[in-house]
């Protein structure tokens, strides 16, 4: 199985006939099963084609056009635009937005993602890359041409989430070296307020059965990787809670203890130089709590494992699996002589 | 981008939020016609965007127009954490009964702003949250619903402020927030606000920072504050290395080579994108080597935008030899960054394969990349290297350059 999309997904592209959206349109089409891309938008340019897309005026017409509710979208319109597009995406029925645009304010997505919660939409980004399910679907420009992309993922047990869409690749170019497939990767951008966190896509992991552990690429500036910390330790709190009146029958997966996690922490030299900002727009540490220090303890303090370097998280996430399966297996006898 | 007191106070004054009769100055005689005007006791405030004013001497009090000038000669010329002052804010002295704290910010993982409130003001917010978090109001706006009075009201309210007292605040907390998010400020915060003997409210300090992906729909704003179209106002003033780094940047708009910061190191640094730089300069770091910057390529910047960049890298004084590194790349061309370099090096007379310690990029076009390395001589690695062996073998052939060229030195002396 995988998170977010899947073979069936159905998306749109908004603002396809951009340059770059041209070549996404190409790589979702060609990669693995091959994306089911039902439409493109861009005012003006109704009854164009982008490799064989349709394109239309509004969403609506592309609704229209498909017959059925579509699944998703992915919005490359420039910054000044992207609010107005994923309103009308969400006011059109669409449930996941992955959002490509970079330099939005922060006010804009604010608003975007406020209406997304009100309309039970989901939006990933922006400034990310999107989501891809290895050999199945990608949605968005993840990993590059279908050539490229098939050299760096394989499908397997772990998911990735990353603050860095370059990083996605190469942490999961590095898990597939080592023999670990990934279950779904997602780049969910580097501004300072992004739809979907590591906290609020850890739910869906941890429901997903394929997924056995969780990789993740972090930086300074923020508290997402406080909000990950926090989550996990409530989740321990949760499957104690449901272990101690369950008589050891294995609960639901809302109830199980939460996935093993590596993490990899870039940007330790910004703990020295406050105010400045590196790589991406959320990346600033302006207090103590955006320091990759303060992060660090944070995280290993709710039992996540942090990597020095990229090629050690094989290694660290395989052992971590296979304590957290030992300790299940372990629960599982002891409820059963029970 | 943060803006300074005086032009803080402007924004506040805009909104419809009472402010003292403030002037600002760029000179002691300037200084002393606004005290002259004022007609009192005045206080001088250096402005400054870093924080610590009062400690280095950076505010004053003046009972005299006179006197006032004098202050204002001296805080002009008084540097505090690195900045020098863009002038001085002459300021009456306010007889203040009470001070207050009002600020707006972004709650970055509930993704709203955040309103606070407290009657303790005058001091750092977060020490009163710690020491008296019963006299701390905070409330989550919507983004999308209209602001209404009724929200600050419940946040004041919220800290037993009541009486006159919550019904002259209540409109000007709710217009903070309305200026926070018609101006796409980050942070619009007031303190202290104060009340004085008439039980008036004014203020009397003012801190606001503007979101900078937003300043273009800000134009007519900054423009009527002064403030110019390149001030990026950072934590310090951008090198003339860096400023050449924004102008390899825009010379065209395909891509991404620059956001370059300047370090003393002897290690020129071509390195990619967002994420897989600052895992490099880590890398490097860790490794004991010692980069004489930081940048960024992505996006498939132009032969020309690579070249560009990995020229100004070599040209900075103190470089020895650069190392082109990125994390693996899917829309960044790896023979277009390879082209973009070794024209660099020999544009500027050097043998390539000597100037290029390491070049670790793999992805997209990499066999024609690496058939160009090759033709040049350059060490490079494909992805079973990884970011942070890369970052090692460059260091570790720049220290070893290093020394070799120590030696050399020492014979050419010798020879002389």
């Amino acid at each position: 199985m995988s998170i977010l999309i899947d073979a069936r997904t159905t998306f749109i592209v908004q603002g396809i006939t951009g340059r770059e959206a041209v070549n996404l349109t190409r790589e979702c089409l060609d990669y693995g099963q091959g994306a089911r891309i039902v439409g493109g938008v861009t005012p003006g340019r109704l009854g164009r084609e982008v490799h064989g897309v349709p394109v239309f005026d509004t969403v609506a017409q592309a609704v229209a056009h498909h017959g059925a509710p579509i699944d998703g979208s992915v919005v490359t319109v420039p910054p000044a635009f992207t609010r107005d597009a994923v309103f009308e995406a969400i006011e059109n029925g669409i449930r996941l937005i992955v959002i490509v645009t970079e330099r939005i304010p922060r006010r804009d997505v604010a608003q975007m993602v406020e209406l997304a919660a009100l309309r039970g939409a989901r939006i990933i980004g922006p400034n990310c890359l999107g989501v891809i399910v290895p050999d199945v679907v990608k949605m968005g420009g993840i990993g590059g041409p279908a050539r490229n992309a098939a050299q760096a993922y394989t499908p397997g047990p772990i998911g990735v989430i990353s603050r860095s869409g370059g990083m996605t690749t190469e942490m999961s170019s590095t898990l597939t070296a080592a023999g670990l497939g990934q279950s779904t990767a997602v780049s969910i951008g580097g501004d300072a307020i992004i739809g979907s966190s590591y906290a609020e896509l850890m739910p869906l992991f941890q429901a997903d059965d394929e997924t056995r552990g969780i990789v993740i690429y972090s930086e300074p500036g923020g508290r997402m990787e406080a909000d990950l910390a926090r989550w996990v330790t409530e989740q321990r709190a949760r499957a104690r809670e449901a272990a101690a009146g369950s008589n050891g029958e294995a609960g639901a997966a809302e109830l199980r203890e939460p996935l093993p996690i590596v993490a990899f922490m870039a940007g330790r030299f910004m703990d020295e130089m406050p105010g400045m900002s590196f790589g991406h727009a959320g990346t600033i540490v302006e207090g103590k709590e955006d320091t990759t220090a303060e992060k660090i303890a944070r995280l290993e303090d709710a039992g996540i494992a942090v990597a020095e370097r990229i090629e050690d998280i094989p290694g660290m996430i395989r052992a971590k699996m296979a304590a957290a399966e030992g300790a299940g297996e372990a629960a599982g006898v002891a409820g059963g002589a029970r | 981008m943060r803006f300074f007191e005086f032009e803080a106070r402007e924004i506040v004054k805009r909104a419809g939020i009472p402010v003292t009769d403030f002037g600002f100055a760029t000179d002691p005689g300037q200084a002393r016609a606004i005290a002259e005007r004022i007609g009192g006791p005045v206080v001088v405030k250096s402005q400054v965007l870093s924080g610590g004013r009062m400690k280095a001497g950076g505010v004053r009090f003046a009972d005299t127009p006179a006197e006032a000038e004098e202050h204002a000669r001296a805080i002009l010329e008084l540097e505090i954490g690195g900045h020098m002052p863009r002038g001085v804010l002459i300021d009456p002295r306010a007889e203040v009964a009470q001070e207050y704290y009002a600020g707006v910010t972004w709650d970055g993982s509930r993704k709203r702003p955040v309103m606070i409130f407290s009657p303790v003001g005058g001091i750092d917010i977060e020490e009163v949250a710690r020491e008296q978090p019963d006299k701390v109001g905070r409330r989550h706006l919507s983004n999308i619903l209209p602001l209404s009075d009724f929200q600050a009201k419940e946040v004041i309210a919220a800290t037993g402020v009541s009486g006159q007292e919550l019904t002259r605040l209540t409109p000007i907390v709710r217009r903070l927030a309305e200026l926070f998010s018609r101006y796409d400020m980050t942070l619009a915060e007031i303190n202290p606000l104060g009340r004085l003997a008439d039980g008036s409210f004014v203020a009397l300090d003012a801190h606001m920072e503007i979101e900078n992906e937003a300043r273009g729909r800000h134009a007519a704003l900054l423009e009527e504050l002064g403030v110019g179209e390149h001030e990026t106002r950072q934590a310090r003033e951008p090198t003339p290395f860096e400023i050449a780094g924004e102008q390899v940047d825009a010379t065209d708009h395909r891509g991404v080579a620059g956001n370059v910061t300047e370090f003393d190191g002897n290690l020129g640094l071509v390195i990619g994108a967002g994420g897989g730089s600052l895992t490099l300069f880590d890398a490097v770091r860790a490794h004991g080597g010692r980069p004489a910057n930081y940048c960024e390529i992505g996006g498939n910047p132009s032969v020309a935008k690579a070249c560009g960049l990995a020229k100004l890298v070599l040209s900075k004084p103190g470089v020895e030899r650069i190392a082109v590194m990125m994390s693996i790349v899917s829309n960044t061309r790896v023979d277009i960054v390879a082209r973009g370099v070794i024209k660099a090096c020999l544009e500027l007379g050097h043998d390539p394969a000597e100037k290029i310690a390491f070049f670790r990029i793999p992805g997209a076009w990499e066999e024609e990349g690496f058939k160009i390395l090759e033709r040049y001589g350059i060490e490079y690695a494909d992805r079973s290297v990884s970011l942070n062996e890369a970052a090692r073998r460059a260091v570790e052939k720049i220290q070893g350059a290093a020394t070799g060229n120590g030696a050399s030195a020492q014979a050419a002396e010798a020879r002389a």
